[in-house]
C-alpha cells in the first residue's frame, strides 16, 4: 500500500493505505459529492460527481485515482463545480422530481446534492418513457423512473450476496437497471434481503411501506394491537433521534408504543429463547442419529429462500425451527384466541424488525391459521422511526418502561441473536455440558464473535467434538457450501445470516455502513453483559412455558417444513 | 432438455464454459437459432456461472442480438450515408407502417417479416438500397418498397 503525501487544495495531506484519492480528500476534512461510490463495494466511476482537478487542468474522478506522493489536485475549481451542477441537472431532467411525495423524501440523496449545489431550474425537458413500478415482492419496491443508474444496488446484490438479481440492460438513453428479461422481483430469485434499497441513494429501490396498516390497526378500538421488538432493532432506532448507534433504546421505544396506542409490547428475545430451546434439543437429535449435517439455522427468512429457490437440496438441512418471530406469533395467537373469544377484540400482532425479508416470512402461508396471519403486520426498524416521527413525540428524552410480562423477557443468549455469530453462541451455551462461567467466556472468545466473514469454532459436546461456522453475507454462504461440497471443510452446525453483520445489519435499518453496524452489534453484547440470565434453559417464563401451556404441542406451534418452491 | 437447449448447452460447452467467451457463444446460438430465447439465456449463465441478468444486460447491449424470433423474411433498409442523403428513412418508415410494428418489436405480428436497419451494403451508386433475404433491390422508393412487401405476402397466402 501507497505512503506519503498529497496537496488538496493546498493543504499537505499524509495518505497511507488509503484505496483512492476519494478517500484522501474524505479524510482531509472535504465531504466530496458521490453517487455510485459505495465504500463497501468494486469502484465503478459512472457519476463522475467526485471529479478532482490537477495543475495541468486536466480533470478525472477521484474515485478510481491512486493516490500518489506530491499529487496535487483542486477539489472545488469553477470548472468543477460547474461540472456536478451540470451532472446534477441532467440527472433531474431524466428524474421523476415529485419529492414531496416520494417514499425517500429526506433521506435522498439526489435532493440533498441538488440542495447542497443549488440546482434551481432544469433546462432540459425529460424525454423518458415512464416504467411501471414494481411492488410484487411486498419487501422492495422499484420505481425505474427514479432510477441514476449508479448501479449500487447491482454491485450490492453481487458483490455483498452474491445473487446477481439486477443489472444493467440495453444501452445509451434507452439504459435501465432491471432483473433479467425485465421480469419482476418476485418471478426471480430474489430473497428480498433490501439491500438493493439500503445502497440506492434515490427512491428507485425502497422498502415496501406499510405504516397505513399500522396506523389503522392502532387507532382501531375493536383491535388489540400486541407488539413485539427484535434485538436488533433497540441498538438502531436512537440513531434517528441523535442517539449513540448502539445505544439499547428498547424501554423507551416500549413507552412510544405504548403511547402511539399499542395494547401490549413485548421483546422477541422471549420467541428467540424458544428458537434456542428447540433449535439446540434438534441439533443433540441429530447429533444422537448422525444427521443430517451440517444442521443451517432457520431464523433468516432471506437464507431459506434463497435455499428454496437455488439450492433447494439443502432443504432438509435447515433447522425446524421456526424462526424466533414467528414462534413468537405461534404461541402469542395460540394463547389470545381465548382472550379474543373473552372481550370481543380482536388481536392485531405486530413485529417491528430490522429486515424486509421478515415482511415476506410473516405472510407465508405455513404461517397462517385459519387465512389469519400468526404476525399481521411486520414494520421495519426505519418505518417505527417515522411514525415516532409523526406522532412528534420526542423519543430521546422521553422516559423508559419495561416490555409487559409474560412475553417480555429474554435472555443475554436471545439478545445477541441480532449480530452475527451470535444465534450460534446462544445454541452453543444450551449444548455445552459444563455450564460454568469459565466455558461461557471460552465460548465467547472462541472466535464465533469478530468480523470475518466465516468463522469456524470447535467445541466438545459429550463425546463429540462439534465443529460450528458462523457465516454472514449470501455470497459467502455460497462459498462455504462449495466448501463444504469441495469436501475442504466439515460442519455440524453453520449459522447463516444473509446481511452483513447480522441482522442489525439488515436493510429495513436506518441507513449505516459497516463501523455504524458494529456498534449496533457491540450494543447487543452490552444487553448481554448486563443481563441476569444469560442462558435461554434459565429463562423461567420460557421453562413454564415449554412444560404447561406448549406440552406436547411444540412440534405444532414451533417448527415448521420447508418444502420449496419452483424457481 | 429439448434439442435446441441440449445444441446451447454443447455450444457454452464448446467455448470451454468461460465468462470471456459470452459474446461468441451467444453469436453462434443467434447464427443457429435466428434469436436468443430466454431458456438458452439462462441456460448459458447457468453453464458459464454467471447471473442471467448479467447475461442479459450484455444482449441487451449489442442491437445484433435479436430476443425475439424473427420473421420468415429479413429485411434490411441500408441506413449509410448515401443511402440516408438519398432518403432511406422514410422507406424505412413506410415498411415500419406498412408492418404495423409497435413499440421496439421489428417483427410483424404474422411472423412474416423483420425489418432491420444496416450501416452499408456498399452498394452505394445504387442507393437508397434494401435487401430482403440477402437480395438487394436498388434506388427504392417508400411505394416500391411496400409494393414488394406486398407481393411476397400475396405469394406467401396463395401457398
Amino acid at each position: 500500500m501507497a505512503k506519503g503525501i498529497m496537496y488538496i487544495d493546498g493543504q499537505r495531506v499524509p495518505f497511507d493505505g488509503e484505496k483512492n484519492v476519494l478517500a484522501v480528500i474524505r479524510k482531509a476534512g472535504i465531504d466530496m459529492p458521490t453517487f455510485c461510490y459505495y465504500s463497501e463495494l468494486s469502484v465503478f466511476g459512472a457519476c463522475r460527481m467526485c471529479v478532482v482537478e490537477d495543475e495541468k487542468g486536466k480533470i478525472d474522478a477521484s474515485c478510481s485515482m491512486e493516490p500518489r506522493d506530491g499529487m496535487k489536485i483542486r477539489t472545488n475549481t469553477a470548472r468543477l463545480l460547474k461540472h456536478r451542477r451540470m451532472i446534477l441537472e441532467l440527472m433531474l431532467a431524466s428524474h421523476c422530481r415529485d419529492c414531496t411525495t416520494c417514499e425517500k423524501s429526506g433521506e435522498c440523496h439526489l435532493q440533498e446534492l441538488a440542495l447542497r449545489f443549488g440546482v434551481r431550474k432544469v433546462r432540459f425537458a425529460d424525454t423518458r418513457p415512464q416504467y411501471e413500478l414494481d411492488d410484487s415482492t411486498h419487501a422492495i419496491v422499484r420505481d425505474p423512473n427514479k432510477c441514476i443508474l449508479c448501479g449500487d444496488c447491482i454491485r450490492v446484490c453481487e458483490e455483498m450476496q452474491g445473487m446477481g438479481i439486477l443489472n444493467f440492460a440495453h444501452r445509451g438513453s434507452d439504459l435501465q437497471v432491471t432483473p433479467a428479461f425485465n421480469k419482476k422481483l418476485s418471478e426471480t430469485s430474489c430473497v428480498n434481503c433490501g439491500q438493493c434499497a439500503a445502497a440506492c441513494p434515490t427512491g428507485a429501490i425502497t422498502v415496501y411501506n406499510e405504516i397505513g396498516r399500522a396506523w389503522r390497526a392502532l387507532h382501531n378500538p375493536n383491535t388489540r394491537v400486541v407488539v413485539q421488538i427484535a434485538p436488533a432493532v433497540r441498538v438502531a432506532v436512537g440513531e434517528a433521534f441523535g442517539l449513540e448507534p448502539g445505544t439499547n433504546t428498547l424501554d423507551k421505544l416500549v413507552s412510544t408504543l405504548k403511547i402511539m396506542g399499542a395494547d401490549e409490547v413485548y421483546d422477541t428475545t422471549f420467541g428467540a429463547d424458544l428458537t434456542v430451546m428447540e433449535e439446540a434439543a434438534e441439533f443433540l437429535d441429530r447429533l444422537k442419529k448422525g444427521g443430517p449435517f451440517p444442521m443451517f439455522t432457520s431464523c433468516c427468512p432471506a437464507w431459506i429462500k434463497y435455499l428454496e429457490k437455488e439450492n433447494p437440496k439443502y432443504l432438509k438441512n435447515i433447522s425446524s425451527c421456526k424462526s424466533p418471530m414467528q414462534m413468537f406469533g405461534a404461541v402469542l395467537k395460540d394463547l389470545y384466541q381465548k382472550k379474543d373469544a373473552e372481550d370481543g377484540r380482536t388481536t392485531f400482532h405486530i413485529a417491528i424488525m430490522p429486515c424486509t425479508a421478515k415482511k415476506v416470512e410473516a405472510g407465508r402461508p405455513e404461517f397462517r391459521h385459519d387465512d389469519v396471519p400468526d404476525v399481521d403486520l411486520v414494520l421495519t426498524t426505519q418505518e417505527v422511526i417515522n411514525m415516532i416521527k409523526e406522532s412528534g413525540i420526542l423519543f430521546a428524552e422521553i422516559e423508559g418502561e419495561s416490555p409487559d410480562l409474560p412475553f417480555g423477557m429474554g435472555t443475554g443468549a436471545a439478545a445477541i441473536f441480532g449480530a452475527s455469530g451470535g444465534v450460534a453462541e446462544a445454541v452453543a451455551r444450551r449444548v455445552v455440558e459444563d455450564k460454568s462461567k469459565n466455558t461461557l467466556q471460552a465460548i465467547q472468545f472462541s472466535g464465533v464473535r469478530g468480523d470475518d466473514a466465516i468463522r469456524a469454532v470447535s467445541l466438545p459436546v459429550g463425546e463429540h467434538m462439534v465443529h460450528i461456522a458462523v457465516v454472514h453475507g449470501l455470497v459467502n454462504a455460497k462459498k462455504l457450501i462449495a466448501d463444504i461440497e469441495a469436501g475442504l471443510e466439515y460442519y455440524d452446525l453453520v449459522e447463516v445470516m444473509t446481511c452483513k453483520t447480522g441482522c442489525v445489519g439488515g436493510a429495513g435499518q436506518p441507513h449505516g455502513l459497516t463501523p455504524v453496524k458494529k456498534q449496533r452489534a457491540a450494543g447487543l453484547y452490552e444487553a448481554d453483559r448486563a443481563a441476569l440470565i444469560k442462558r435461554s434453559e434459565r429463562n423461567p417464563l420460557v421453562q413454564e412455558m415449554l412444560e404447561t401451556t406448549l406440552k406436547g404441542r411444540t412440534h405444532e406451534l414451533l417448527h415448521v417444513s420447508y418444502t420449496g418452491e419452483k424457481k | 432438455m429439448d434439442e435446441r437447449l441440449k445444441r446451447v448447452a454443447e455450444i457454452a460447452e464448446e467455448h470451454h464454459c468461460a465468462g470471456a467467451n459470452l459474446i461468441a457463444i451467444m453469436q453462434e446460438i443467434q447464427s443457429e437459432f435466428k434469436y436468443l430465447s430466454e431458456q438458452d439465456l439462462t441456460l448459458v449463465a447457468e453453464k458459464l456461472g454467471i447471473s442471467t441478468a448479467k447475461v442479459y444486460s450484455v444482449a441487451t447491449f449489442y442491437e445484433n442480438f435479436s430476443l425475439e424470433p424473427k420473421g420468415k423474411h429479413i429485411i434490411k433498409v441500408c441506413a449509410g450515408t448515401a443511402c440516408h442523403v438519398r432518403k432511406s428513412g422514410p422507406i424505412y418508415d413506410a415498411i415500419h407502417d406498412y408492418l404495423e410494428l409497435k413499440g421496439k418489436s421489428k417483427t410483424s405480428a404474422d411472423g412474416l417479416f423483420t425489418l432491420e436497419t444496416v450501416a452499408c451494403l456498399g452498394a452505394c451508386g445504387l442507393a437508397p438500397v434494401m435487401t430482403i433475404d440477402g437480395e438487394v433491390h436498388a434506388k427504392m422508393t417508400p411505394e416500391s418498397a411496400v409494393e414488394l412487401l406486398k407481393e411476397i405476402r400475396a405469394k406467401e397466402s396463395a401457398e
